[in-house]
């Protein structure tokens, strides 16, 4: 089954003519994502990805003549709220946004409008999602991956792939790698992710990768320690070492009035039953000790 | 982005906040002549605050009254100069000292948790917050203002009331919390205090004393992100307390924070940069710096990260971790190359580039014989050897 993102995602590209949008698309597409339009206000009726992919002007419109039921926004950050809302308006069930240095008051809206049409928004600033052997969306590199029963959400970009490079490497494979994102307004949380993977059939094992700035990580170990009682669960949290007052490159990486410091972090995902590793490349070995058989 | 007080006031002004006036002044002449100009307007004292970017200002002598000129100009001078928190004071801002009644709280963050602009406020005014919400946090009462309609008078009004504010203060105290959330809004600020919000005692025309609400100090954190549609803040910037590589590396467009370490790092996205830094910590080492080179970094890229990397002249070792997604690791490679061919000062280094296009770098590399390593653990333990002085 995997979440978000599977053999059901039909998948509609905002932004597909963009640099990004067109190399990544190809990704996609290689990777056998089913992509079935693209958008680009101005440029509906034309062809993109060598004529294999339909342009419409909206994103109502491609929603309406391929099904969409998914959106991926490589669209400048000025103009990707408002592709949120095109997304929301027409009906796209999941929205991930792929965009970063979107300001984050513009996103409090954005993830009202998502909520109150209940569909679901993946970021901002994130590399998307990835259903090993099924689908791909967004930008984590296709090579890492190997398709298994781990669930893999993080707030990070690369030290994602360091993360899921480490597990392939040990053998053990992936259900879905879902980047929540680095800002401090996101769609999707820990949490929310938790649960999808609670629910999946497919998922029997869980790895966090989280990072200074914000609660998230301290309400998913919360969670974890109520409802994910039997699932074998690592964590990895960035930012030992980061000084307090300033921001760490991701918007939300950000230690303020003492709060959101790592050791907190990890001090919580451990009192939670959450084994947490000192390095990325020691999570396959730790989900074995917590008891996961590949 | 912080900004100064002085600057933060001027924003709340523009939105029609009760701000009583200030002047800013570089020198104890300035200092002198702008405390006069309000003696002249009939005040008692004025007060002298320094302006730099750091809390805590008052406790270390920043902020001072005067009952005369030419004690503003003496107090002022030895403000000028100070060294609070690291951050020597260049500037002060002189306004006339109010007759404070009470003092209160007033701020809008933007909350995580709720995802919406959340308003604070206190009867414990004029003195750091996060101090009342360690020691009594239900002195702080707390309104979500609502995501799409903004902060209703209502809820600033419950607010009000909360912190024991009734006629006649009640109503222009809504207008300062609405006043404080069109500051937040109209300039993409993350954070938005006045601490204190106080009601002062002023002598009307008719020489009785009437009491009012005033925002006696401002502080405003603004979003990085959107300061691109707000043309006027960037000016705000206070290249004073800046370190000259910030300036540099926004030009690169990369993010580098300077760290007291030995070891300096370049890294591809801000996860991994952390993560290596806490590596590099984990195997006995301190690192020089926080460096995100940011995605699909070329090599003009990569050679001005090296020069900002090598300007720090504690660095003694260089650790560099592309994990290739969008970026190229090859890319990475030439850049490092040539950074190489120009450095000034020869300092060990130990790459690590894995991901897109990681054969071809290793081929670069290896022909360039620059020290690899292979796992992000090897990398940052012999960049930490090598701080140490080993030869590998």
């Amino acid at each position: 089954m995997s979440i978000l993102v599977g053999s059901d995602t039909r998948l509609v590209v905002q932004g597909i003519t963009g640099r990004e949008g067109e190399f990544h698309t190809r990704a996609s597409i290689a990777y056998g994502t089913k992509v079935v339009a693209g958008t680009r206000p101005g440029k509906g009726g034309q062809t993109a990805i060598d004529g294999t992919i339909p342009i419409f002007d909206t994103v109502a419109e491609a929603a309406k003549q391929t099904g969409a039921n998914t959106s991926v926004i490589y669209i400048p950050a000025a103009g990707a709220p408002d592709a949120i809302f095109e997304a929301v308006d027409a009906g796209i069930a999941t929205i991930i946004c792929i965009t970063e240095g979107i300001p984050a008051l513009d996103m409090i809206s954005a993830v009202e409008a998502v909520r109150r049409a209940g569909a679901r928004l993946i970021g901002p600033n994130c590399p998307g999602v990835t259903s090993p052997g099924r689908a791909k969306v967004g930008i984590i590199p296709a090579s890492i991956h190997k398709p298994g029963r781990v669930g893999v959400v993080s707030r990070s970009g690369t030290l994602t792939y360091e993360a899921v490079q480490a597990m392939t490497d040990a053998g053990l494979g992936q259900s879905t790698c879902v980047g929540i994102g680095g800002d401090p307004i996101i769609g999707t949380t820990f949490l929310d992710v938790l649960k999808l993977f609670r629910d999946d059939p497919e998922t029997d094992a869980i790895v966090m990768i989280g990072e200074i700035g914000g609660s998230a990580e301290e309400e998913a170990a919360a969670f974890a320690a109520e409802h994910l009682k039997g699932v074998p669960m690592a964590a990895f949290i960035a930012g030992r070492t980061a000084p307090p007052g300033r921001r760490m490159g991701h918007a939300g990486a950000i230690i303020s009035g003492g709060s959101g410091t790592a050791a907190e972090k990890m001090a919580a995902l451990e009192a939670a039953g959450v084994r947490v590793a000192d390095s990325p490349t020691q999570l396959p070995r730790l989900l074995l000790e917590a008891g996961y058989q590949p | 982005m912080k900004i100064q007080e002085a600057d933060a006031k001027s924003l709340l002004l523009a939105q029609g906040l009760p701000v009583p006036p200030w002047k800013v002044a570089r020198t104890p002449a300035e200092i002198e002549a702008a405390a006069r100009s309000y003696f002249v307007e009939g005040a008692g004292r004025v007060v002298i605050k320094a302006q730099v970017l750091v809390g805590g200002r008052g406790k270390a002598g920043g902020v001072k009254l005067a009952a005369s000129p030419a004690e503003a100009a003496d107090i002022g001078s030895r403000i000028l100069g100070m060294d609070i928190k690291g951050i020597k004071v260049r500037k002060v801002l002189v306004g006339a000292a109010a007759d404070i009644v009470k003092e209160y709280y007033l701020g809008a963050i933007i909350d995580r948790a709720s995802r919406r602009i959340v308003l604070m406020a206190s009867a414990e005014g004029g003195v750091e917050i996060e101090e009342v919400a360690r020691q009594n946090p239900g002195a702080i009462h707390r309104v979500s203002a609502d995501p799409l309609l903004g902060l209703l008078a209502f809820q600033a009004r419950a607010l009000g009331l909360a912190i024991g504010l009734r006629d006649p203060l009640l109503n222009p105290f809504v207008a300062i919390a609405q006043g404080l959330f069109a500051t937040m809004k109209a300039n993409d600020a993350d954070l938005v205090e006045i601490n204190p919000l106080a009601i002062v005692s002023e002598k009307a025309a008719d020489g009785s004393a009437t009491q009012r609400l005033v925002c006696l100090d401002a502080k405003i954190t603004l979003d990085d992100s959107g300061l691109a549609r707000h043309k006027g803040l960037e000016a705000l910037r206070d290249l004073d307390e800046e370190d000259p590589t910030d300036a540099e590396a926004r030009r690169l467009g990369i993010n580098f924070i300077h760290l007291d370490g030995t070891i300096g790092c370049m890294v591809n996205g801000a996860g991994l940069a952390m993560t290596t830094m806490d590596l590099v910590k984990h195997y006995g080492g301190e690192p020089a710096n926080f460096l995100d080179v940011g995605g699909g970094a070329r090599h003009e890229t990569v050679c001005g990260a090296m020069e900002l990397i090598l300007a720090d002249p504690h660095v003694n070792a260089i650790l560099v971790n592309i994990f290739g997604g969008i970026t190229r690791g090859d890319e990475v490679a030439e850049g490092l190359i040539e950074a190489r061919s120009e450095q000034k000062r020869a300092v060990p280094m130990v790459v690590r580039i894995v991901g897109t296009n990681a054969d071809e770098a290793a081929r670069l590399l290896k022909e360039a014989n620059f020290e690899t390593a292979a796992s992000l653990d090897e990398a940052a333990e012999k960049a930490v050897a090598l701080s140490k002085g080993a030869s590998l």
